[in-house]
């Protein structure tokens, strides 16, 4: 049982390659594993590959970091900086931002390497919330995937930890506003706040601690995680076996696509060299972070344009959003409701929304099916609703964190955007909705029009008896199966009475009415897909249609 | 012509028209954005006075009165001196002429010797700033370091770290400092316009200023790593991350994966 391919019958391989295979075989029986992993059907999709690009310019970060930390000096030690940074000879910066100066400007390829690193971040943290969008929106994350979505919702919740520890790195002007703001969040917690700022910070804000700190958690803590969480995540692909989108032949129960080894490691290895190719090339030709225009860090100076990297803006928008307002002081105890709200609120609720969803949804559903074939967006309207309400309340915050851009580029008041905004969080979700909402039972509507009808042909045929109708062309098999091919949930009847015939409470009437409200919420506008009795009903009311092939339809096709 | 009409339904005909209406903007804006003019050390003479007050009468007076001493809606020129009127004239602020948040800057209406003999007439009228010699503005005296720190704490926080400018309340804004000349960045210093404040001797220094000076001028050799992205910080490169990073990627992968569904 080798890996190498056997040409002969007999069991000893000949060639170099096949020898060492056999011998690592003999003790590792290596060869089991790589066999059964190398039969696994991967589905081909664009969409499941979006998965490999977060996954690849991880690789990239990992391989860039190593670079970086050859060079890089974690100490927020004084220095006074000579080099060939003319704006920035004789002046007195820490170790770190001097290390960054000589990372980018001395070094062979330091630069190079520090801007695909940081390219390669946004890409790698956008990368994971693309991805995250198809597992949503497909339904990826029913059961038995719920674990995976969870352990997916931690590597974006570490990936957004990886990117802020880094960027945070440099000890910049920009990136130390960005800590002083953290500093402030943590001080807003009532009672510990300020004790946890101490400890974080190592005593009063910015200490000398923190930069070595962050240091740690960037390149040995998050990373390790990450690596750990990655390696958890694919092995519970296989294990789950991948989700194919709806199609004849498809099941819940198969997996239709191509084996892992050769077609699907072509396409991947070859994919990884797309992204790092892309990577490259982004970090030669547009800079990114030049610390060098923002000078070292100094609690003072705030430039205008200070935002955080584009993962990190929804923050800084809820912030600039929030109404300065509602600080109270009571008993000489400051209650900051301006900065806890907007930046441990509002995204707490954001974020446990994403972890929670998947058990919400099976919770409303009473779905206790494993679930491997995707859902068409349109055939679950309410997650695709909420789903899209949500990216907006997110884009609305990221545009909120770049007021001012927008103020100036587009020549309008700073205030009135801020306004605006302010008013779109709220509205404009619940409108991203309704439209959503609409929009996929109209696409329903229509696919069900289509298995029933069959396509328009456009033709209007007078019969001889001076009858005038228009001929449709039924769907084909694989048209059809797409479209009826899904289930539509039903609300959840409430089968709790509020008390017991003994006339006790009941204690789990609320949870039950709860339950049946949401799923009232989730399913009480619904679409069936057409039933057979239906499809047959509406065959025999209109014969007028072209038989799909038959030569009589050639004719009046042609 | 047909054969554009042909087009027009073509998937990516607006993606073409948006190009075409970005290049033709862009060439616009590059024919009538201000050009920018050097002040020269001239001498003045009763003869510019004259002329800068006839000039003043005509493009002026209707605003700022005719003595220059303001009126309801535009302030007393007294006393602003010959750099706020050099300043305000050459880069197209003055004379104003729409209502915005702001005078805004359009085409310079006034040749380099108007705007000295407009200068001069203020001038004349009570002293002020003056205009600065060439040696005071030349970026190659001063030290961009220490200009950078002086930038960094007086000037980053309306303009952003290299001067790509910023939005201030109400729909003001400090202008990106690209194209504005050493002795009108100078001239911006010594009379702060609108909502800039004014930058006397004791708070930058003569020499301080030629620094700044310095430092601005640097911004414009372009920075090591490429293109600067409108030099606009993170959200510019979130942008870029989004568009053209993961835009490029998912294209990538609907070519590989483009056979199935
Ligand atoms: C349409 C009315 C209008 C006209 C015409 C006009 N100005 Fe002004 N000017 C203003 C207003 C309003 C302000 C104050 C607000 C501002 O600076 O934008 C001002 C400000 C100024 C200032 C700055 C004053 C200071 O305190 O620093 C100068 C200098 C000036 N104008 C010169 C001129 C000159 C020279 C002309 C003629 C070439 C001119 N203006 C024409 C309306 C006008
Ligand atoms: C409070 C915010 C603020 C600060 C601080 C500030 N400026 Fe300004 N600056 C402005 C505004 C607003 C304008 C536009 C004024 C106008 O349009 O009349 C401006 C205009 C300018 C201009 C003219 C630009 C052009 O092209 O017309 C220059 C040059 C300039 N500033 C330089 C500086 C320098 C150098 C510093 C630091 C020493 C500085 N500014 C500090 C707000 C500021
Ligand atoms: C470090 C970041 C991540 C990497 C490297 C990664 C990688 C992958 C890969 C390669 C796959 C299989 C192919 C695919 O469907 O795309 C996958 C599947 C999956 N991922 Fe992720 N992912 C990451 C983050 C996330 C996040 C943030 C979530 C959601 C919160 C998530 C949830 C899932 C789920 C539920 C599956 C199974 C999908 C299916 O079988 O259809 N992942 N991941």
């Amino acid at each position: 049982m080798t890996a190498a391919p056997a040409k002969t019958q007999s069991s000893a391989p000949t060639t170099k390659a096949g020898k060492a295979a056999d011998y690592l075989d003999q003790r590792t029986g290596i060869g089991v594993a790589v066999k059964e992993f190398a039969r696994k059907v991967f589905p081909d999709h664009w969409s499941f590959m979006l998965g490999e690009i977060a996954l690849y310019s991880f690789i990239v970060l990992i391989l860039s970091g190593i670079f970086l930390t050859m060079f890089f000096v974690p100490s927020m030690g004084l220095t006074t900086y000579h080099g060939p940074v003319a704006t920035m000879d004789g002046t007195q910066m820490s170790e770190a931002f001097a290390s960054t100066l000589r990372l980018s400007f001395e070094v062979r390829g330091g630069l190079l390497m520090r801007q695909i690193h940081h390219w390669a971040a946004l890409i790698f943290v956008a990368a994971m919330v693309v991805h995250m969008l198809r597992i949503f929106f497909t339904g990826a994350f029913r059961k038995p995937r719920e674990i995976n979505w969870v352990v997916g919702f931690l590597l974006l919740v570490l990936g957004l930890l990886a990117g802020f520890s880094g960027y945070s790195l440099p000890d910049d002007v920009l990136s130390g506003n960005g800590l002083r703001i953290t500093d402030g969040v943590v001080k807003s917690i009532p009672i510990i706040g300020s004790y946890m700022s101490y400890m974080i910070f190592g005593g009063e804000f910015p200490g000398s601690d923190i930069i070595p700190r962050l240091f740690t958690v960037h390149v040995l803590i998050v990373p390790a995680l990450i690596l750990a969480l990655v390696a958890v995540h694919l092995v519970l692909v296989v294990v789950h076996k991948h989700t194919q989108y709806p199609g004849g032949g498809r099941t819940d129960k198969n997996v239709v696509g191509f084996p892992l080894f050769p077609v699907y490691t072509a396409k991947a290895g070859g994919f990884f060299f797309v992204v790092f190719g892309v990577l490259a090339l982004m970090g030669g030709t547009l800079s990114i972070n030049n610390v060098w225009n923002y000078g070292p860090y100094d609690p003072s100076p705030v430039s205008a344009g200070a935002q955080p990297d584009w993962y990190m803006l929804f923050l800084e928008g809820s912030l600039r959003l929030m109404p300065g307002q509602t600080e109270y002081v009571i008993g000489g105890y400051t209650l900051s409701l301006n900065v806890l709200v907007p930046a441990a609120i509002i995204p707490g609720l954001l974020f446990v929304f994403l972890a929670l969803y998947p058990f919400i949804e099976s919770w409303v559903t009473k779905d206790t099916q494993p679930r491997s074939v995707l859902d068409r967006p349109r055939n679950v309207p309410t997650r695709t609703g909420l789903g899209v309400a949500f990216i907006t309340a997110f884009v609305v915050l990221v545009l909120a964190g770049s007021n001012d851009l927008i103020a100036t580029h587009f020549h309008m008041s700073i205030n009135t955007i801020t306004w605006v905004f302010r008013f779109a969080f709220f509205i404009a979700p619940v409108l991203a909705f309704w439209v959503t909402k609409r929009i996929c039972l109209g696409l329903q509507r229509k696919d069900r029009e289509l298995v029933l009808h069959g396509h328009e042909h456009g033709r209007i045929v007078r019969t001889e008896a001076g009858e005038y109708f228009e001929v449709h062309k039924p769907l084909n098999e694989q048209e059809r199966w797409l479209r009826v091919n899904y289930e539509a949930h039903a609300p959840l009847a409430l089968d709790e009475q509020p008390y017991h015939e003994d006339g006790t409470k009941n204690r789990k009437y609320r949870s039950a009415k709860l339950r049946s409200a949401l799923s009232r919420f989730f399913y009480e506008d619904r679409i069936e897909p057409v039933t057979l009795a239906e499809l047959e009903a509406a065959h025999h009311h209109e014969p007028h249609e072209i038989a799909d092939g038959s030569d009589e339809s050639r004719q009046q096709l042609s | 012509m047909k054969a554009l009409a042909a087009r027009r339904h073509h998937r990516f005909a607006p993606v073409v028209l948006i190009m075409l209406a970005l290049l033709v903007t862009g060439a616009v804006y590059a024919a009538l954005a201000p050009s920018s003019a050097q002040a020269e050390d001239a001498v003045t003479t009763a003869d510019d006075i004259e002329h800068g007050a006839a000039l003043f009468q005509a493009n002026c007076a209707t605003c700022h009165g005719v003595d220059a001493v303001g009126k309801a809606d535009a302030p007393s020129l007294i006393g602003v001196g010959a750099a706020a009127v050099h300043f305000q004239v050459s880069t197209g602020r003055m004379p104003m002429q729409s209502n915005a948040p702001q005078a805004p800057v359009k085409p310079v209406q006034f040749d380099e010797k108007q705007t000295m003999q407009l200068a001069a007439y203020i001038a004349s009228l009570a002293p002020g700033p003056e205009i600065p010699s060439a040696e005071a503005v030349d970026p190659t005296l001063g030290d961009p370091a220490r200009g950078a720190a002086l930038f960094s704490t007086n000037c980053a926080m309306c303009h952003n770290a290299v001067g790509a400018g910023g939005a201030l309340s109400e729909g003001k804004y400090a202008p990106a400092l690209w194209n504005t000349t050493p002795t009108q960045i100078y001239e911006a210093m010594i009379t702060g316009p609108q909502s800039m404040p004014v930058f006397n001797e004791s708070n930058i220094t003569p020499e301080e200023k030629r620094d700044v000076i310095a430092y601005v001028v640097a911004q414009r050799d372009g920075t090591p790593g490429g293109e600067n992205l409108g030099s606009l910080g993170p959200v510019s490169e979130g942008l870029w991350a989004w568009i053209l990073g993961i835009g490029v990627l998912i294209g990538a992968a609907v070519w590989i994966g483009a056979k199935s569904s």
